[in-house]
């Protein structure tokens, strides 16, 4: 516990200290978000029954980006190595790793969700769900990103490899926080939100406790 | 980690040969038997009989994933990089075989359910599977070293395999349209034979294909993990000094 506080101080540090990056990032699914308009047209019918599908499809998008940039620090000068001598736990540096790219894509989804209100012109009957959604979707990108990105990192053509090995994986996550989010904006009339929303949940249990297991597998050397 | 200075046995071919030639007199003997003895099927007519292909593929390729995740389990448990090969093996046969199963199950969609491809969840959920190791492939060939590709790879492949069940369910729940399985009871044993035949020859073919897969996996490890060549003696410059 103590090695996780300590290692969740140095994600704090590293990302209080560089805010470029992440709003980088921010500007990214921003532009997605206004180019699935253009593919879609000026038809606000059309855009308000596909927003929850452009918002995680940007949100999945970006994610690449902000994952990819997540170990940069460690490879640099070996740190993740040096940790590891300290000896740090694996897993307190894996969960640390991945709480911290988990906050930074829900900060990321929630930013984009008054852009989605603007562009599309949806309406957010329930906000704090719609919150609670992204939070557990965002964590389901997180648990195997975090992971992949520790991987990829150290292979080459990393930009290409993270998102084919990611992006099969997480198709889960993608239904079924669509479905929630659509659920959520354009009314639930059978009270379905519930049965999507905790297929999300059993998803994070799953890889959020299977990586954690397997990271160390990971970067033993 | 895994130990770089044990490299896997190579097993020697003919029981892959072997294997493949069972398999394909299997497959011929079923396919005979499927085509020409079996009768028309009352509502689909001749179309149904690509089930005879398509059914024990897909029993098959869940199979050979199925062992590539033992593998991998087997790698991670042992550091025996002869599970690696067999891991390799397993997830390249499983990725054609997964490959074929779309294929053949889009030619039977079009003229069954006029489309040629639908979002049923064991379709999708075969599709994405398709893709989840084909990137495992792909990670592989991205890694050279062969301990941190093999440990790599086996993480990865216990994932995907994992998240599996997750994508049936979730894409079951979004849409479903597939017909429910068929069990041999409630199918007569004039269809069941050739399906069961093709079932053990596809079977065959593919330990065959593994096998045979595992040898060149072997080889290639033992020659990535060969010691260097030693240093050549200096040759001496001509000329000399002055």
């Amino acid at each position: 516990m103590t090695q996780l506080l300590a290692a969740l101080r140095k994600e704090w540090l590293l990302q209080s200290r560089a805010f470029a990056p992440l709003l980088a990032v921010l500007v990214f699914g921003a532009t997605a978000l206004l180019l699935f308009s253009f593919a879609v047209g000026p038809n606000y019918e059309l855009l308000r029954g596909n927003a929850p599908g452009f918002l995680w499809l940007a949100l999945l998008l970006s994610s690449t980006l902000t994952l990819a940039e997540s170990f940069q620090a460690e490879m640099e000068h070996r740190a993740l190595e040096g940790q590891l001598l300290l000896p740090a736990s694996p897993t307190a540096v894996y969960y640390a790793k991945a709480l911290a790219n988990w906050a930074q894509l829900a900060v990321l989804g929630i930013a984009m969700v008054p852009l989605m209100v603007a562009l599309y012109d949806v309406t957010m009957p329930r906000p704090f769900a719609l919150l609670g959604v992204i939070a557990l979707g965002a964590a389901g990108l997180s648990a195997p990103g975090t992971l992949y990105a520790a991987m990829t990192q150290q292979a080459r053509s990393r930009q290409t490899l993270l998102p084919l090995l990611l992006f099969p994986l997480v198709v889960p996550v993608l239904i079924a926080a669509v479905k929630a989010t659509s659920l959520l904006m354009l009314g639930d009339p059978m009270g379905q939100v519930w049965s999507w929303t905790l297929l999300l949940v059993a998803f994070d249990a799953i890889h959020w406790s299977l990586c954690g297991l397997l990271f160390g597998r990971v970067v033993e050397d | 980690m895994a130990d770089p200075s044990r490299p896997p046995p190579v097993p020697g071919p003919g029981a892959g040969f072997a294997f493949m030639g069972l398999g394909a007199l299997l497959l011929a003997a079923g396919s005979y038997l499927g085509l020409f003895v079996a009768p028309r099927e009352s509502y689909m007519g001749d179309v149904y009989r690509i089930m005879y292909a398509h059914v024990p593929t897909a029993w098959n390729t869940m199979l050979a994933f199925t062992f590539a995740f033992g593998a991998a389990l087997a790698f991670l448990l042992t550091a025996n990089f002869k599970w690696d090969a067999r891991h390799e093996a397993a997830v390249e046969v499983g990725v054609v075989m997964a490959g074929l199963l779309c294929l053949q199950g889009s030619i039977w969609a079009r003229p069954t359910w006029g489309v040629w491809w639908d979002w049923d969840p064991r379709l999708t959920t075969t599709a994405v599977m398709f893709f989840a190791f084909v990137g495992i492939l792909a990670l592989r060939r991205f890694v050279e070293d062969p301990a941190r590709r093999a440990t790599w790879s086996a993480v990865a492949t216990i994932i995907a395999y994992a998240d599996v069940p997750i994508v049936y369910y979730s894409v079951r729940w979004w849409n479903s349209l597939h017909q429910m399985q068929s069990s041999p009871e409630t199918v007569s044993a004039v269809f069941v034979i050739p399906l069961r035949t093709n079932a053990f020859g596809v079977l065959f073919f593919m330990t065959g294909l593994i096998t045979l897969r595992t040898r060149i996996a072997s080889l290639r490890l033992r020659q990535e993990m060969a010691p260097p060549l030693p240093e050549p003696a200096p040759v001496l410059a001509s000329g000399g000094a002055r």
